[in-house]
């Protein structure tokens, strides 16, 4: 009884506006996240082509999937942008970083330009770059015969693909990046240098044992972005490769989504996203775990 | 490091980040055998690969669907994104924080998941190929809402105590008193959304076949890997080009703006 009355009076305390405004939010939650959360639990454990009637197949989307060779493929060129791509892009947007900086003019204007890519559609760079990739007359080999070096076969050869999307999105992200490390080094107080200055410590024992120590949550920030964009790659190898050549560039998306609106198993594709949701949120928690280092007071 | 040095490693990252640029506005200028050249100028310069671009597919077209889907989702992110910003930071309700919670738990929720199942409910509410279908999933957005919340938690309780004296309804509030204050949250809010809506060519290229509705990435999607470009790359730069100018030039506008929002994503990870 008196649980009932405090229910109650809760009830007329709480303010009846909030509900209201949060109202549309419960609408717009109910169907496009719970309703598309608790379908994916029904969807995966059935054979669909969304045309026919749902047929249930207990566990065999999994079964069938760890005997998929382009399930394993496509998380095996996954794992090799990241390996190209994150240590790039935190090399890259470091080093600029910590360019800008230093006491230089025109800063703004430098920044601006090095993030020009970010904001651009990916569509336009991926036609760019196919460009540039080009094998006979691209700008980039064109570079490397004028100098005398013989031409890569960028998006060509199998075993450069991916690394070539690596770099390209490399060269599309790392403004975002330069901006976040800028944001970590202007947190770090002035006083730590000084004192360092004092103590004799050069500019490399003071960037391993000061800046880089400290940027150490812009890094985590940074691996853990650039691997929930890496598993979601799609628009790169689409529009670039189409996957190939010989499936070297087919990431885990693409796959899902020639699964799902290529050959209309909607079963199996919602089983490859479940999957490799679970894959994202296992290796962003391994990576915070790995990389964070104790605060060191 | 000499100061020299420095200024030279800038500007051979800025030649790095902008002569793509540069090479492919030139390059749609350029008639079709002169593209693969290093140079940006040519005596030649011409219109034809625009002419070739507007006539085979409907671009001006999809750059107003572009516009009605990214400005409808902009708006609406704003404008319920901020009240339920407001409510979970200035209303006492019942649920208020496992609401939060619940918010910043659909943060998490990698797209993977949801993505064929938002499809299957667009098909069964017969939504596919129509603007509905590009602009209802993203009306709303766990992150924005954290972040109103995030700006109004700031707001002093006493200017909405001293409002609701003279009368005044939350919506007023919301809207006429603390909206003119949050001008940086909104425009952050803004620009994310409308980048992330007008860039986005995965949802679009699953929901809509007609090309009448193509948004404006996604049309020129289609025309780059249908072969309708027919591998003429004049033709292929200058819808890049056309795509990538309506961005730049509101980049050229709000350059602050965009990096600062940008540089607000850091808080997602």
């Amino acid at each position: 009884m008196k649980k009932r009355l405090n229910i109650r009076h809760a009830w007329k305390q709480s303010d009846k506006t909030g509900f209201w405004f949060v109202s549309p939010y419960a609408i717009f939650f109910f169907l496009f996240v719970a309703y598309p959360l608790c379908f994916s639990f029904i969807l995966i454990f059935n054979r669909w082509n969304i045309v026919t009637p749902m047929e249930w197949v207990g566990l065999r989307n999994f079964d069938r999937m760890f005997r998929d060779p382009l399930f394993f493929k496509s998380i095996v060129n996954t794992l090799v942008f990241l390996l190209i791509h994150i240590p790039l892009q935190i090399c890259v947007a470091l080093g600029l970083s910590l360019l800008l900086n230093s006491k230089i003019k025109m800063r703004g204007f430098f920044r601006a330009i090095y993030f020009l890519p970010v904001v651009v559609s990916g569509v336009v760079v991926t036609i760019l770059w196919q460009q540039m990739y080009s094998f006979d007359d691209g700008v980039l080999n064109r570079l490397l015969t004028l100098v005398g070096l013989s031409r890569i076969p960028w998006i060509v050869d199998p075993s450069f693909a991916m690394p070539s999307i690596a770099i390209m999105a490399t060269w599309k992200n790392v403004g975002i990046y330069i901006v976040l490390f800028l944001v970590g080094l202007q947190g770090i107080p002035n006083e730590l240098y000084e004192s360092a200055n004092i103590d004799g410590a050069n500019d490399r024992q003071q960037f391993w044992k000061i800046t880089l120590p400290l940027l150490n949550p812009t890094i985590i920030v940074i691996v853990v972005l650039s691997t929930i964009g890496g598993f979601s790659l799609f628009i790169e190898p689409y529009v670039l490769t189409g996957g190939g050549p010989l499936q070297s560039t087919l990431s885990g998306m693409l796959y899902i989504y020639n699964q799902a609106f290529y050959f209309g198993h909607m079963g199996y594709a919602a089983a490859l996203g479940f999957v490799f949701a679970l894959i994202i949120l296992v290796v962003v928690l391994l990576q915070r775990k790995l990389i964070e280092t104790e605060p060191t007071s | 490091m000499k100061t020299v040095t420095k200024y030279f490693l800038l500007l051979i990252g800025m030649v790095i980040f902008a002569y793509p640029f540069l090479w492919m506005l030139s390059g749609s200028l350029k008639p079709e055998l002169e593209i693969g050249g290093l140079g940006l100028w040519s005596p030649h310069f011409t219109m034809a690969a625009y002419k070739n671009v507007l006539t085979k597919i409907p671009i001006i077209r999809a750059f107003l669907n572009s516009c009605l889907v990214s400005l409808s989702v902009t708006a609406s992110v704003v404008v319920f994104g901020s009240m339920v910003g407001y409510a979970l930071a200035k209303l006492h309700f019942i649920g208020r924080t496992a609401l939060y919670l619940l918010i910043l738990f659909t943060m998490m929720i990698p797209f993977q998941i949801t993505l064929i199942p938002q499809y299957v409910l667009m098909v069964k509410l017969g939504l596919v190929d129509t603007y509905l279908s590009l602009i209802m999933p993203t009306m709303m957005s766990g992150f924005s809402i954290i972040l109103f919340r995030q700006f109004f938690m700031s707001v002093p309780q006493a200017l909405i105590d001293a409002a609701r004296l003279d009368g005044c309804s939350d919506l007023r509030i919301l809207f006429r008193l603390i909206w003119p204050l949050s001008r940086p949250v909104i425009i952050t809010v803004a620009i994310l959304t409308f980048m992330t809506s007008w860039n986005d060519v995965l949802w679009p290229l699953i929901v809509v076949r007609n090309q009448s509705l193509m948004t404006m990435p996604q049309l020129v999607t289609i025309f780059v890997i249908g072969g309708q470009a027919e591998a003429q790359l004049g033709s292929l730069l200058a819808a890049a080009t056309l795509l990538a100018l309506p961005v730049i030039i509101a980049y050229a506008f709000f350059q602050r703006y965009f990096i600062e929002s940008m540089a607000s994503t850091g808080l997602k990870g």
